[in-house]
């Protein structure tokens, strides 16, 4: 899933000084699952405005609503009857960064995001997530025993260890899992380990940005 | 055990003190309390293995939203308490209402709302 986390709330307090009445909108896609944009957070993150702009004697009027998904035209266009004449200063997307996006595509008023989306990744336990991908486009974990050398790797190698991998740690920070070990240790595993021994050829990166924005079109889904 | 607690305290009954989640908290404070504390089971006898440790998690993030947002953190507080000690459930109530007296009251508050909220409670 796509991993964000909710922008401090000063920063979200500058944002909204002028204003005094916004739509807070939250997603039940990725942020809800990563816990930074869903329906509590909203509460939570609306709930706080509140509190500090009643504390400023400048009250903020909050409304707080959650859309199936924000990345997606058809649940964007359910904001319409609400942002119709309802005094709104500006909308404040929950969502992945996308959300926002699509919100200022759609509606003539400011959009501000209130998460900094990070990484697309995983939970490693309640509480805490992991980046596993970076989504180059063209996937080939399966040459390294299922495992990503490009988003888990410090320095996106190929053909690893560096020199600085130490005691299964990456030379960056001890805090960081050496990919390269790790992959080395279950290609053991596997009894694969013979596979690592050519070096992998330069990794064709037209598939990833080197082509500006990238789009995928499907013409059996169109309607 | 005739013991007197002072009457400024409102109890809100939940399951566990697992179930006591961030907004709740937020929620009292948004709406004028004073102060907030959750008394939860001694740590290691929560009944639900560990609601007592969340809710000392969930305190300290309201403790940090609370800065954040310019109000003062001792406003909000976990307290452990075993069901079957009166004495202490009473000692915490007056050092909770002692110490929001000192910080005194809410910024918050709105005496209609808090008027209409304490007739509901009742
Ligand atoms: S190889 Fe590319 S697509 Fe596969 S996990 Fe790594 S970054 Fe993502
Ligand atoms: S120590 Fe390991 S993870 Fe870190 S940069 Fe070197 S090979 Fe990559």
């Amino acid at each position: 899933m796509v991993v964000a986390e909710r922008k401090p709330i000063e920063e979200i307090l500058a944002m909204v000084a002028d204003f005094k009445k916004v739509l807070l909108v939250g997603c039940k896609g990725c942020v809800t699952v990563c816990c930074a944009g869903g329906t509590k957070e909203v509460g939570i993150l609306g709930s706080a405005l509140r509190i500090a702009r009643k504390k400023q004697g400048n009250p903020l009027e909050v409304v707080e609503h959650t859309l199936e998904r924000q990345c997606d035209p058809e649940y964007v266009d359910q904001l319409a009857p609400m942002l119709a004449g309802n005094g709104f200063d500006a909308v404040l997307s929950m969502a992945c960064s996308v959300g926002p996006q699509f919100i200022a595509k759609k509606y003539t008023i400011p959009v501000y995001p209130m998460l900094n989306t990070t990484f697309i990744g995983g939970a490693l336990e309640h509480g805490v997530w992991a980046e596993f991908c970076q989504s180059c486009g063209n996937c080939i974990i399966h040459n390294f025993g299922g495992l990503c050398p490009i988003a888990r790797c410090s320095k996106s190698l190929m053909n690893g260890p560096c020199g600085g991998s130490a005691n299964k740690k990456c030379e960056v920070s001890p805090e960081i899992d050496c990919i390269w070990h790790l992959i080395y240790d279950r290609m053991v595993e596997l009894g694969q380990l013979e596979k690592l021994r050519p070096v992998f050829p330069i990794k064709d990166w037209s598939t990833s940005r080197d082509g500006g924005p990238r789009k995928i079109v499907r013409e059996d889904l169109k309607l | 055990m005739r013991l007197n607690y002072p009457p400024n305290v409102r109890i809100v009954n939940v399951p566990c003190t697992g179930r006591v989640d961030v907004i709740h908290l937020l929620r009292a404070i948004e709406t004028g309390a004073d102060g907030v504390y959750v008394a939860g089971c001694m740590e290691g006898e929560c009944h639900f293995r560990n609601g007592n440790i969340k809710a000392k998690r969930r305190v300290l993030a309201v403790k940090k939203i609370l800065q954040e947002v310019g109000l003062e953190p001792e406003r909000v507080e976990m307290f452990n308490v075993s069901a079957s000690d009166g004495p202490r459930f009473a000692a915490i109530a007056r050092e909770m209402t002692e110490r929001v007296r000192a910080l005194g009251p809410s910024p918050l508050r709105d005496p209609e709302v808090c008027a209409a909220w304490m007739e509901a409670a009742q």
